[in-house]
């Protein structure tokens, strides 16, 4: 327990106060480390507003989606009806819902921008792989959160994106058509389905969601936020002033905080404008067959999920029978690869063969939907281990070979080709496209402990590079 | 009535018959014969070029005439459960109004829009349940080709008589439509004139023209303005909020983009003593 300290009789009553809580509970504690002197270096450049915008955008959908429970049923029979209702019948109903709806949608696209700012600067490198980790269960949660959410207004895109996903759970051998009727709680996608998404939707997913973001915070405030140069600012050789504060750091509250203001400002513009002027966004925000009714016994032509699952979409498409083929050739080939080129034991040597040839024996038995389903969970469960993935000797994209930026756009562009053929309905060169494009997007993470260590590493500073404003 | 503060009201702009047939000679018919063989539960498959459908959902006028088209010629057979008459008081109809024009005898003015046929005969009759219409202006849009209003614009102008079907009623935009014609009396009876053309090697059927066999009781372009004000009213009423949200929208733009002068001048204040 901390020291219980006294404070002079004349002191002003808010201090008296302060000085009371304090000494019962870490209010100045845990203001001055995380707002106040929590030092974050001062070369924050664009990439770095979309973290506080993911915590906005966290807000946003909880208040709103606390007004929309107030009216949404929860019930086959109600839920459609009850979400007009909502935006008919319910005072600024239509404004909390489009706010929830585009909210949905603006949480991964800030998600996927703070991503990939952590991508290109390294912000995932070592001390800072579990504030990496949690992150990406925090996406994860956030897509199981998404999928909960999408089957609540019960139209006809819910329902059958519903069914879509849930049948994806029976391929997985043995447990799974059971897994998939515990998932539904029916043989079809129905009410009892609609109620535990609902309970998952509000309840469930939202506390381990909030937890995650706050292991995330504390995990960051403990090491120090990393920067656009990969340079440390708090390290035992940093650079420090007479009070042993980094020069290159600066207090978050109110440097950050105003300029986190702007960011917000900026965001609220793109926000707004959407909301209120393009809520469907085309189709891809509130999809247009969403506005029919759930009905069973009719199939919409084309079903496919919300812009945000459609490039891990096209990864499950990707896996046909004729792709496993190709991937059996390179399981084998990487396995021959390894065991002659990298400085094993006999005993490991074998073992990576013989893990191939039960991996193709089981590639070859198992129906290609199964592998499907494993290269869309792949997709994301790869991400957290980037950290140990990446052996570049630097940690910006700043310093790193010139030829890396062009292999972080092209990865850019794949993931987005990958996401706009999910959209489309399959077709024979959709389907070769995205063939490759998995590939690539596997072997950009399975390759990274070769390629990141290759080419014309930059020296890096010893001090952020900031030019005053 | 309040055709002053709507710039967009005079339903007016008639289109010259013949520039109409040109514009619908113009207009490709990618696969009709193609089409014709398709049991189309769904429009939204049909390769038909959709019209643009005209912008009213201002124009006050044109949304009463359309409620008006609504309630005589659809809510017989087509609800709109979710949509309440007391709302038509937002295109500036009065609850007197409302209720001795647009309200069938046992409605209340706060009931929602419920259609007084019997379900179950509706099926015997047409195969399918009438689909409730309240917003059908939402979901019948397609990504990237045309919004809800363009096709039901398009889908309410292209009925053509064909002895074939059940009901004696075909329709381009939606072939083998289960619903006659449901504003005949207003368009009369028509069938398309199609020609062969060759469209990237292959023949196909284009729309040339149309060939009356029975007037109707308005003019073609009449008919087209009467049509343009019914979808404009399903427009509304498959989000009544519309305006409001847009007329709202412009103010909070307005107001963020002032107060991105402030935060970022606040911004630059803070910032000055970093270096």
């Amino acid at each position: 327990m901390a020291e219980f300290k006294e404070i002079s009789p004349d002191a002003p009553m808010a201090q008296k106060a302060l000085n009371w809580v304090d000494n019962r509970f870490p209010l100045s504690k845990l203001y001055n480390e995380h707002l106040g002197e929590y030092y974050a270096p001062k070369n924050f450049n664009f990439w770095y507003f979309f973290g506080s915008l993911a915590l906005l955008v966290l807000v946003i959908q909880i208040v709103t989606g606390i007004f929309l429970v107030m009216h949404y049923k929860p019930d086959a029979a109600l839920a459609f009806a009850s979400v007009e209702y909502i935006m008919r019948d319910v005072p600024w109903g239509w404004l909390i819902r489009y706010m929830h709806s585009t909210g949905a949608s603006a949480f991964f696209v800030v998600v996927y921008l703070h991503m990939y700012r952590g991508l290109i600067y390294g912000s995932y490198r070592k001390p800072r792989e579990l504030v990496w980790v949690f992150g990406c269960a925090i996406f994860l949660v956030l897509m199981a959160e998404a999928f909960m959410g999408y089957l609540l207004p019960w139209g006809q895109m819910s329902y059958w994106g519903a069914q879509v996903i849930v049948n994806l759970f029976s391929a997985i051998p043995f447990i799974g058509p059971d897994l998939a009727l515990l998932i539904r709680g029916d043989f079809v996608v129905g009410d009892a389905t609609l109620n535990r998404f609902f309970a998952f939707h509000v309840i469930a997913v939202p506390l381990v969601l909030l937890g995650l973001v706050v292991a995330h915070i504390i995990a960051l405030h403990e090491v120090g936020s990393n920067n656009p140069d990969g340079v440390e600012i708090k390290g035992p050789n940093a650079p420090k002033d007479a009070n042993g504060k980094p020069l290159d750091g600066i207090p978050f509250h109110p440097y950050y905080s105003v300029h986190d203001i702007l960011g917000v400002t900026g965001f609220l513009l793109v926000f707004s404008a959407i909301v209120f002027f393009a809520p469907e966004l085309g189709g891809y925000f509130l999809e247009f067959n969403n506005f029919i009714p759930a009905d069973p016994l009719v199939t919409p032509l084309h079903i496919a999920p919300v812009w945000y699952f459609t490039p891990f979409y096209s990864m499950l498409r990707a896996i046909t029978t004729e792709m496993m083929f190709a991937l059996v050739a390179i399981v084998l080939g990487a396995a021959v690869l390894a065991a002659a080129k990298l400085q094993l034991t006999k005993a490991l040597k074998v073992a990576v063969l013989g893990g191939a040839v039960v991996l193709v024996a089981l590639m070859l038995a198992i129906d290609a939907k199964f592998w499907g389903v494993v290269a869309m969970g792949g997709a994301v469960i790869i991400l957290f281990f980037l950290p140990w993935l990446d052996y570049s000797p630097v940690r910006s994209i700043r310093y790193r070979p010139n030829w890396n930026k062009w292999l972080y756009g092209i990865f850019v562009i794949n993931f987005l080709i990958l996401g706009y053929l999910g959209v489309l309905p399959p077709s024979p060169i959709g389907e070769r496209v995205s063939q490759v494009g998995t590939l690539f997007y596997f072997g950009f993470f399975l390759l990274m402990p070769w390629w990141s260590r290759i080419g014309e590493f930059k020296p890096v500073p010893d001090r952020v590079t900031f030019k005053p404003h | 009535m309040n055709s002053s503060l709507c710039p967009t009201a005079s339903p007016s702009s008639p289109t010259d018959p013949s520039q109409q047939k040109v514009k619908n000679m113009k207009k490709i018919l990618l696969g009709f014969a193609l089409a014709l063989g398709l049991t189309g539960a769904m429009a939204a498959g049909s390769n038909f070029p959709m019209d643009k459908a005209p912008k009213r959902t201002n124009d006050m006028a044109a949304l009463q005439n359309g409620a008006k088209l609504f309630v005589n010629y659809c809510l017989n057979c087509h609800s709109a459960a979710f949509m309440r008459y007391n709302r038509l008081r937002d295109i500036g109809l009065t609850d007197k109004q409302i209720a001795e024009n647009l309200t069938f005898a046992t409605d209340k003015i706060g009931d929602t829009m419920k259609a007084s046929i019997d379900p179950r005969q509706a099926k015997e009759w047409f195969g399918v349940n009438p689909p409730d219409l309240t917003l059908v202006a939402r979901s019948r849009a397609a990504a990237g080709s045309h919004t809800g209003p363009d096709y039901l614009y398009t889908f309410l102008r292209t009925y053509y008589r064909d002895e074939t079907k059940p009901t004696g009623w075909n329709n381009l935009a939606f072939p083998n439509v289960g619903m006659p014609n449901p504003l005949w009396e207003l368009q009369g009876e028509r069938k398309p004139v199609m020609e062969k053309v060759m469209s990237h090697g292959k023949e196909v059927q284009v729309l040339k023209g149309w060939e009356v066999s029975k007037p109707g009781t308005l003019s073609a372009n009449a008919y087209d303005q009467n049509v343009g004000d019914l979808v404009a009213y399903l427009q509304w009423m498959a989000e009544p909020a519309q305006n409001t949200r847009v007329r709202i929208g412009v103010w909070v733009m307005l107001f963020l983009a002032a107060f991105m002068v402030v935060a970022w001048r606040l911004n630059a204040s803070f910032w000055k003593d970093v270096k």
